[in-house]
């Protein structure tokens, strides 16, 4: 190598891969956001300041549609949390069981939902769920449980819920796994020593595993957070561009879509479309912060 | 819990559930895969059934091939996957090597930038990236979903490997520099053969995502030419709604080449995780 100032080898083994991600994702993204400020009057693009986000949360129509989608967002991240990471966990604290015999099987099992697009987990479930089908309403009659049923996807008072279990019943190999890898890391002495003490089983997982596990946890609830509110896949191929029945399963990324692309009578929009696309990139940067500078810090992490 | 290992009462409750969630979680692949192999009749007559000599019929799969291009779907998102694998992985280990081996003005700065990706999804410069794509002339080619995912696929793919890089012994490097290798000839030869169970995984992570995308491949390319297999067979269901033959038929093809996939690399996909390169 030459002694000049500049290492050229540097230089060439970082180019690619920062000339691409920057001119494909850093670039776009800020100039989505730039875009959010501009309007287009008479096919002329001109700059009008915040007033597509004047529009976005002041004009009634448009506001109500994004609270409505921003609400159903966080439903649907809250049925994410609640039952995604609880059974993942219950999963993993199983498996993870020295001696448990066939955990690779089951291990490999429970993860093939996550590895199906959401256009197969969709139309599978849509179907399963169908009444014209009619097997849920026959598994529910054969267990009498006849009166439970309802048609889920078509009733505005269940499809998101319904939904969220869907995107629940596809994820949960994830925290699984996870979990399943950090209780790996707990050493035996730590539990041998709990052991000693007189704690084992279940207080052994909740005094001992639990705590050790949390900043897995952490990791999992920001995962799924990014992951909740930028989703569009599944509710599209359930439910269509219109998030159905009666926008009720409507979350931040239909809607992004519906006003970027337009639907029906509506023209499609990118400007507006941009400021959406802006409310979520707030939306992901402010959970972000809080789990890196709220949570992440105060999480102990313990090394062995 | 841990008593299971002293208590087969416990080790019974806990092959209960698990097997019942494995059940849970094959349910729908199951009945799906079963009817499409019956008549409609059969379908709708005895749902959970096998397929026997009566209900089997094969009409549902030719109306499938009669219909949908799905050759040329599954081409086209073969195309896109393994172009794509193969820049995440060539210009993210270089980005890698470079970031894990040099000291440079600026290392950290760059590390951050490159990891600003990992959190904050592509989706949100949708806009902006359909503009330029259009600009350019590149919407509806594959070079389009190409450009994108591998856009989306460095920031995590310089994380892993750049820690994995780090590994890799000084003595090892410095040898071959008293040899009188270049810099380059170093990364190819000595290091990138070691990092090789590193770029597994990160395959392995980039792949199913980028297989299973349906926004880009909606938004970017939507053309018959260019469509990929999920997107392919979510138009294909859109249209043949009623023919539950034809759509049960599509959703078993489309099963099936990730069943392919992931029979053949679950193990390295686990092994991903578990070995805690996304921690």
């Amino acid at each position: 190598m030459k002694k000049s100032g500049i290492k050229w080898h540097v230089v060439v083994f970082l180019a690619p891969a920062v000339l691409v991600y920057t001119a494909i994702m850093i670039f776009p993204l800020f100039n989505t956001l730039r875009l959010a400020l501009y309007t287009e009057v008479d096919q002329v693009r001109q700059f009008a300041g915040l007033d597509n986000f004047r529009t976005l949360f002041g004009d009634a129509h448009w506001s109500g549609q994004f609270w409505n989608a921003l609400g159903n967002n966080f439903w649907f991240f809250f049925v994410h949390m609640i039952v995604q990471n609880p059974i993942g966990i219950a999963l993993a604290a199983i498996l993870s069981h020295p001696r448990l015999r066939f955990a690779a099987l089951y291990r490999t099992a429970i993860f093939v939902p996550t590895i199906l697009s959401f256009v197969i987990v969709g139309f599978a479930w849509k179907l399963i769920l169908s009444p014209i089908w009619g097997i849920t309403p026959d598994m529910l009659k054969a267990v009498g449980l006849k009166w439970l049923y309802a048609p889920y996807l078509g009733k505005e008072e269940y499809a998101l819920t319904t939904l969220a279990l869907i995107s629940v019943w596809q994820f949960v190999g994830i925290p699984m796994m996870l979990i399943y890898a950090a209780l790996l890391t707990i050493p035996e002495e730590v539990l041998e020593a709990g052991e000693v003490d007189g704690i084992t089983g279940f207080s052994a997982f909740w005094k001992i595993k639990l705590p050790l596990i949390l900043p897995s946890i952490g990791i999992i609830s920001i995962l799924t957070f990014v992951g909740n509110f930028n989703a569009f896949d599944l509710i599209y191929t359930t439910q269509g561009a219109l998030a159905g029945p009666a926008f009720s399963t409507d979350i931040l990324g239909t809607f992004m879509y519906r006003t970027f692309f337009g639907f029906q009578l509506q023209l499609g929009d990118p400007h507006m479309g941009s400021a959406i696309a802006s409310g979520m990139f707030g939306i992901i940067l402010v959970g972000v912060c809080i789990y890196l500078f709220g949570i992440q810090t105060r999480l102990r992490r313990y090394q062995f | 819990m841990s008593k299971a290992r002293h208590n087969p009462l416990n080790s019974f409750a806990a092959h209960a559930a698990l097997i019942a969630y494995t059940l849970i979680a094959l349910f729908p692949v199951f009945v799906i895969l079963i009817n499409s192999f019956k008549t409609r009749k059969a379908i709708f007559r005895d749902p959970l059934a096998l397929p026997d000599g009566d209900s089997f019929t094969m009409i549902g799969y030719q109306t499938v091939m009669k219909q949908g291009d799905f050759f040329l779907y599954f081409q086209n998102s073969m195309i896109v996957t393994v172009a794509t694998l193969f820049f995440v992985l060539l210009f993210g280990a270089m980005a890698a090597f470079a970031l894990a081996e040099y000291r440079f003005k600026g290392n950290m700065l760059m590390g951050l930038y490159l990891a600003l990706g990992i959190m904050i999804p592509i989706r949100i410069g949708t806009v902006a990236i359909l503009e330029m794509m259009v600009s350019t002339g590149l919407v509806n080619s594959l070079w389009a979903l190409i450009l994108v995912y591998t856009a989306q696929g460095l920031p995590l793919a310089v994380f892993i490997l750049s820690e994995f890089m780090r590994q890799v012994s000084d003595d090892l490097k410095n040898a071959g520099r008293i040899d009188g290798l270049s810099e380059y000839t170093i990364f190819f030869r000595l290091v990138l053969p070691l990092v090789r169970p590193a770029m597994a995984t990160v395959a392995v992570f980039n792949m199913i995502p980028i297989w299973n995308d349906l926004w880009f491949p909606l938004i970017l390319a939507p053309a018959e030419e260019t469509k990929t297999l999920t997107l392919g067979s979510q138009v294909f269901i859109g249209q043949f709604v009623t023919d539950w033959n034809a759509v049960l038929s599509a959703l078993s093809m489309a099963i099936l080449p990730v069943m392919i996939l992931y029979v053949i690399f679950s193990r390295q996909l686990i092994r991903g995780i578990t070995s805690g390169a996304v921690k």
